[in-house]
């Protein structure tokens, strides 16, 4: 049940069991059903996107992950394609219950807000002649379109870190942008020749950074 | 507001290998396919209204759960479609459940089974090159997917010139959102009551 035990050195050294047999004398989920009910909860608060709910819920409420553990499980979440949130449950259902808890913590994220929404889809379709609701859905698209604009943009500041350097960053940010936006070339195209032309120069550059403590290259 | 048409089973099969294949290109987030979904969707196959599309999006994003859920919507709207609208009755429920079915399916099943294997490994080896290295190098094509969609999606309606009112509302929402710690929800409030009294 702990092959993913937390491995970054920083962390300050837990209590170590001689014995390795339950490491962890932290909160944990109590049951499956403790699981689906609590990534239930924190999907149905998550209005405009769930991640900063689950890092309060599960980090500072629940306490089942540390803030640097709930970190490194975020960025490989990221890596990984599919919806973030969703591959972040998994991961973290899978950690305690194995395959039913990953199932566990997708149908708990998923099942009431997809009623939800399928509730206001209906309901929507059936008020969708009348002016005032077409004229509020638009203003409410062009507000969704700003939001995940935003996003990007609040993630813009994160690349003055990256291993390529800022100019490159901000370069093949631009090229994707026109390819996508102005272009609209397909998404399969850009991400296989703009994203492996970015994946090998940053694995060139990270060999002329110094490497951090206690990596071996 | 619906469009007639008639989906056979190779165009069901269509829409789900379709999302299937956008699930693995899915890198920064089911949203970032938003605008192959809309090349697919609106632009070649005419399953979806543009109008449709942006107000799909709108709903799943006022809407409580993860963004992902637009999938659904989505899938949902080319089965209400397919059947000839929501007055169909119990066929359009039942059109509407295979197209959610069908697109959620799609968009989730890769991404998931990767993500359940590769995460385990990925967590253990992410101290090697080659996992820093694409982390590092997708960062800044991922940010331009996200900043590319809600290029597309404010575009819904027409161009910056013939729609200005829409694209400064997608300006004022972005930058509202990207400098301030304003709740979400005030703002599709805010963007809803322009809408429907006119103004935009």
């Amino acid at each position: 049940m702990t092959p993913l035990a937390p491995t970054s050195p920083q962390q300050a050294p837990e209590p170590q069991h001689p014995q390795g047999t339950e490491p962890r004398q932290r909160p944990q989920p109590q049951s499956l059903s403790d699981l689906f009910w609590s990534f239930s909860w924190l999907a149905l608060q998550g209005f405009g996107g769930v991640l900063a709910v689950v890092q309060r819920e599960l980090v500072e409420k629940k306490k089942w992950l540390t803030p640097s553990e709930f970190l490194e499980d975020w960025a490989v979440a990221q890596i990984l394609p599919g919806p973030n949130v969703m591959n972040l449950s998994l991961m973290i259902g899978d950690r305690y219950f194995g395959m039913r808890g990953a199932l566990v913590a997708l149908t708990g994220m998923l099942l009431f807000p997809l009623l939800i929404v399928l509730g206001s889809a209906v309901l929507f379709a059936a008020v969708s002649d009348v002016p005032q609701v077409q004229g509020a859905l638009r203003g409410m698209g062009a507000v969704a379109a700003g939001l995940i604009t935003a996003t990007g943009m609040k993630l813009v500041a994160g690349l003055r870190a990256n291993a390529m350097g800022a100019p490159v960053c901000y370069a093949l940010a631009a090229m994707t942008f026109v390819a996508i936006a102005i272009l609209r070339l397909p998404l399969a195209w850009v991400l296989f020749t703009l994203g492996g032309l970015a994946w090998w120069w940053a694995y060139r550059q990270l060999r002329a950074l110094p490497t951090p403590a206690g990596e071996t290259p | 507001m619906t469009l007639p048409l008639a989906l056979s089973a190779t165009e069901w099969l269509g829409l789900f290998v379709h999302f299937l294949s956008l699930s693995l290109l899915a890198v920064g987030g089911a949203i970032a396919t938003a605008p192959d979904m809309h090349r697919y969707l609106v632009d070649e196959r005419h399953w979806l209204s543009d109008a449709q599309f942006s107000s799909s999006i709108a709903l799943a994003q006022a809407a409580p759960g993860p963004n992902v859920l637009f999938v659904a919507v989505l899938g949902w709207n080319v089965g209400v479609n397919a059947a000839g609208g929501m007055a169909a009755g119990l066929h359009a429920w039942g059109l509407g459940a295979l197209g959610m079915a069908l697109a959620m399916l799609g968009i989730m099943l890769p991404s998931t089974t990767l993500t359940f294997a590769a995460a385990r490994w990925g967590h253990r080896n992410r101290e090697l090159r080659v996992v820093r290295a694409f982390k590092q190098g997708l960062a800044p094509i991922v940010v331009a997917m996200l900043i590319a969609t809600g290029w597309i999606l404010a575009g819904g309606h027409g161009g910056p010139w013939a729609q200005w009112p829409l694209w400064l509302l997608a300006i004022a929402s972005a930058v509202l959102v990207w400098r301030t710690q304003i709740h979400l929800l005030w703002v599709l409030a805010g963007g809803a009551v322009l809408g429907a009294l006119g103004w935009v």
